[in-house]
């Protein structure tokens, strides 16, 4: 639940309103243009239709300069961002070589395992060599190696479930399962805010979708008592069974999911659980395995366990862990597993490399140092940013922290001054969040120093000040916020 | 009776009369006579008015009270998560311990694998290696982060413009995995309303990113020619809107579930009799095909423009991973803020996206690839004439042989499970690895299923040999009674 000022949201909707107008404006004569020329579809239609792409022609594209820039070195705690250039008003962006060294408060490398390690680079590339980049094959034919099935039993064991399978991609492994478990008579019950890759598996498998208020676990209980006593739609026969699908770390507002509420909830009404982990896994908990951990969660009562290792351990892929019979029926009808290229050899060996030093296999104690450091800087970070009267939504310990912008204009203004100031952000707004929205995100890494956090808090400060955002007084009175603000969901 | 009813219409009419007479009815209000008429009325009226005020009658509602509610959701019983699971589900594959090379380790034995799509046998090529180790040197493993967000790393951007040249096209896009692919771009393009024209036997990224896209979808006949003619001609004759609408053909180059060719010089005239967009997925075709490796449309000459939007995995013959769609600076441009697999997902391992702009140089060098796997695809095809039981229906050309049971058994699952055994006898007995065409439960694919060979360029003559013989000798011994 967010709260905006109805100064701040007016003048949004004020920005939008304005920008739509002239976008509108600008519509209207290029169609009088188009009149003039002769067309040339010839018979066909439009490939992108009117409204559909006028976000990207006229919102988009005047601020595309803050999105998608390239780099040219790993994701590391400071990176260095290729400069572009524009010769037709950020219609296209050209690559130079000017390069600026910026600290990285973008990327998701949570433990720090994106660059070169000394544990793992060597072994990465061992595999490299003994088993070429890819298996050209998918894990049903000849692309499964021994390190496939070392790397499934490793990822089962880290997480604590008796099996596990892996996919060459998140966003596959959410988009391609859904459908195996569920179908026609079936009820997906999904947070309001979870990630595309849920949304797409959910649409993709036919079953009936509902949605409960984000994180809110006494709107999910009123939602499964309400679609149990109903049944399906129209023939009102009783779902054949019903999917929670939640994620751990929601990436778009830093909050840890209400896991021991959901779990008994779901628990008393005998629905499915489906964990996503993507954020999750590897950057919260003692020993890093996920929100299980740290909210005190046994693995047995979630019944699918998801997540990603393009995060905390610096690779490509995703995972579902579950029950050995669960595991072996992904692996016989899954289409991800049946008609994909497996994971990429050295990526794999990555994702084993990192999980034996998070947990101190490697024979040293960096694992638990970076646990702990993670933890550490996002916290101070967080409350840091709190101090100075940013409005930082999220939870404690949760390594992502989004500051909340607001207004259009606000969102290539910070990007930009931060990016003068040698520190990178990700700014995000529609279609990432809802319109009104609109937030710059920073993701904490433990590969990030003391000196290194300090400095870009002093950048953030500034150019909060410059571009007037901090909503909240410095040190503020929790009491005061409430007045004179409008509820949004 | 007859007087009963006289009697009681006299009564009526007796009470009409006192009616009219009443001293009232003949009362004159603001100088208007209120006469007789005017009185019944006014009673009439007042009575509408009082049954229209009424409610009318509705059974009175009645939710479920808390206990209801309780005793329903304590007796709803849901269905096991999966179902029971079979002995046909407990299948492992081979387990390879060495890299999916031409030669491969199995359970410690060296085997001949015909299971990689390992075309140009650039798997494990030095240079490939080399980039890869530069890179992940340079760059690390993941790119922690989505292309929007700082996962653009300045080899993804080398790497598209690599494919668009290679490809003589204006512009192309990196998405992280083959599979996605195509059912990302698919629904960036196709709404709800538009109209789709598919080939019944694509694989399930396709089948999928037709279902995302909530188009109307109709399927042609597997590679006929005709039966897309008329599919099109009856769209375009029935629907008024046809104009209107975003019109595609998707198909294959070389369909993985069939290993045929699609006729690209036969659905191009089609099309641009028709008016129908091309989607074409060259994932099998992509430095197989045409004499410099271009694909299908370097095969049947046809210029690339020509197709609108052209879609391609690289795990099979570039070695490496991900996939790319490529098209007009229009079609890329739209993707990339609106195709669902590209924004919402991290990007390709920087290695990855080093390993396909070296696998293109590579192929770029050196042609004489394409025509050893040529000769390679004639030599296998000559050796596996005359395989008892079995029959060859891939098109001459394509790397994939598709061979199919000459007589089936009635259903597939059975179908496959004899083709499993006949692959599973081929890998132990004679250590040469082949596999059939498994499908998943979701797969709407209806084409008969099959044994799958993946030939390479890295097979050697003798290799070639060896495996014809061994599935000769294996398919006689298995399918003896067949014929």
């Amino acid at each position: 639940m967010i709260t905006i000022p109805y100064l701040t949201a007016l003048t949004t909707y004020f920005s939008y309103g304005l920008l739509f107008a002239f976008g509108q404006f600008r519509d209207f004569f290029r169609k009088i243009f188009d009149w003039w020329q002769a067309s040339n579809l010839q018979g066909y239609a439009p490939i992108c239709l009117g409204l559909e792409d006028f976000y990207i022609r006229r919102l988009y594209l005047r601020i595309q300069d803050c999105f998608g820039r390239p780099i040219s070195s790993p994701p590391d705690a400071w990176f260095d961002v290729v400069e572009r250039v524009s010769n037709d008003n950020n219609k296209t962006l050209k690559r130079t070589t000017v390069i600026n060294r910026c600290l990285n408060l973008g990327s998701y490398n949570y433990l720090g395992f994106a660059a070169a390690d000394e544990y793992c680079t060597p072994r990465v590339i061992e595999t490299l060599k003994k088993f070429s980049p890819s298996t050209c094959s998918t894990r049903v034919d000849g692309g499964t190696t021994t390190l496939h099935s070392e790397l499934e039993e490793v990822v089962a064991n880290f997480v604590g479930k008796p099996a596990a399978v892996v996919f060459g991609m998140g966003y596959v492994t959410n988009s391609a399962i859904l459908p195996v478990l569920i179908g026609k008579g079936g009820l997906i019950i999904s947070d309001s805010l979870n990630h595309n890759s849920i949304v797409n598996g959910a649409r993709g498998s036919g079953a009936t979708i509902r949605v409960f208020q984000h994180n809110t676990p006494s709107h999910l209980e009123k939602v499964l008592r309400e679609q149990i006593a109903d049944g399906q739609p129209r023939t009102h026969r009783p779902w054949k069974k019903i999917i929670v699908v939640v994620e751990g770390i929601y990436s778009m507002e830093g909050e840890l999911c209400k896991l021991p509420e959901i779990v008994a909830i779901c628990k008393k009404y005998k629905a499915y659980v489906y964990l996503d982990e993507a954020h999750s896994i590897g950057a919260v908990g003692k020993t890093g395995r996920g929100v299980c951990e740290l909210l005190g969660v046994d693995t047995a009562d979630i019944d699918i366990m998801m997540g990603t290792f393009t995060k905390s351990f610096g690779s490509c892929g995703g995972y579902i862990a579950g029950s050995m019979e669960l595991i072996q029926y992904l692996k016989y009808t899954c289409p991800a597993h049946l008609y994909a290229t497996s994971i990429s050899p050295p990526a794999a060996q990555q994702i084993i490399s990192s999980i034996k030093v998070i947990l101190g296999e490697d024979g040293s104690s960096r694992g638990a140092q970076k646990l702990a450091k993670i933890r550490e800087n996002s916290n101070f970070f967080r409350s840091e940013l709190q101090k100075m009267g940013f409005e930082v939504l999220g939870d404690n310990d949760s390594p992502v922290m989004p500051i909340m912008l607001y207004n259009p204009a606000k969102i290539p203004a910070f990007s930009r001054e931060c990016l003068k100031q040698q520190v990178a952000v990700v700014t995000v707004a529609f279609p990432a969040t809802p319109l009104l929205l609109a937030r710059a995100r920073i993701c904490i890494s433990a590969a990030h120093t003391r000196e290194d956090l300090v400095r870009a808090l002093e950048v953030i400060s500034r150019v909060g000040d410059l571009v007037g955002i901090k909503y909240f007084p410095a040190e503020p009175n929790k009491q005061q916020l409430d007045d004179g603000r409008v509820k949004l969901e | 009776m007859a007087s009963v009813a006289m009697d009681m219409l006299r009564a009526a009419s007796d009470w009409l009369t006192l009616a009219f007479d009443a001293p009232s009815a003949k009362a004159v209000v603001f100088g208007v006579n209120i006469g007789g008429h005017l009185f019944v009325e006014g009673i009439l009226f007042v009575v509408i008015i009082f049954l229209l005020s009424q409610k009318s009658y509705k059974p009175p509602k009645r939710p479920l009270t808390k206990k209801e509610i309780d005793e329903l959701c304590d007796e709803w019983v849901p269905e096991p998560l999966i179902p029971k699971i079979g002995e046909e589900m407990k299948h492992e594959p081979p387990v390879l311990e060495s890299a999916a090379g031409p030669h491969a380790i199995v359970n410690g034995k060296e085997v001949l694998n015909f299971a990689s799509a390992n075309y140009l046998g650039l798997l494990g090529h030095e240079k490939l290696l080399e980039s890869c180790t530069k890179s992940l040197e340079k760059y690390g493993v993941g790119s922690c982060g989505p292309r929007g967000f700082y996962g653009t790393i300045d080899v993804h951007l080398d790497c598209e413009a690599r494919i668009a040249k290679f490809l003589g096209t204006p512009d192309s896009i990196l998405y992280s995995y083959g599979l996605s692919t195509m059912f990302s771009a698919i629904p960036a393009f196709c709404k709800k309303g538009d109209v789709i024209v598919a080939d019944e036997g694509v694989h399930w990224g396709i089948q999928n990113g037709l279902q995302l896209s909530r188009s109307t979808i109709v399927y042609f006949k597997h590679n006929d020619m005709e039966s897309l003619r008329k599919t099109l001609e009856k769209i375009t004759q029935e629907n008024k809107r046809a104009e209107k609408v975003r019109r595609y053909i998707v198909v294959e180059a070389v369909y993985q579930n069939s290993g045929q060719i699609s006729p690209l010089d036969e659905i191009v005239r089609l099309k641009e009799k028709y008016r129908f967009r091309v989607l074409l997925d060259e994932s099998n075709s992509l430095g197989v095909l045409g004499s410099s490796g271009r694909g299908l449309t370097e095969r049947y000459k046809v210029p690339v423009e020509k197709i609108d939007i052209i879609t391609a995995a690289m795990g099979h013959a570039l070695a490496t991973e991900g996939g790319f769609c490529t098209g007009s600076a229009r079609v890329i441009d739209h993707q990339r803020l609106s195709s669902s697999g590209y924004v919402f997902s991290a990007s390709l391992p920087p290695y990855l996206a080093s390993a396909a702009i070296t696998a293109i140089d590579v192929v770029e060098e050196n042609p004489d690839l394409i025509t050893k796997l040529k000769e390679n695809i004639a030599l296998l095809w000559k050796g596996l004439s005359g395989v008892q039981g079995l029959q060859i229906v891939s098109d001459p050309e394509s790397p994939i042989l598709f061979l199919r049971l000459k007589k089936s058994t009635g259903s597939s699952k059975d179908d496959l499970q004899l083709l499993e055994v006949i692959a599973d006898h081929v890998l132990k007995e004679e250590s040469v690895f082949v596999v059939t065409s498994k499908r998943s439960t979701l797969d709407k694919c209806n084409l008969p299923v099959g044994i799958r060979l993946f030939i390479s360029a890295g097979h050697s003559e003798s290799d070639l040999a060896r495996a014809a013989e061994a599935l000769k000798k294996v398919a006689a011994s298995v399918l003896h009674d067949e014929e």
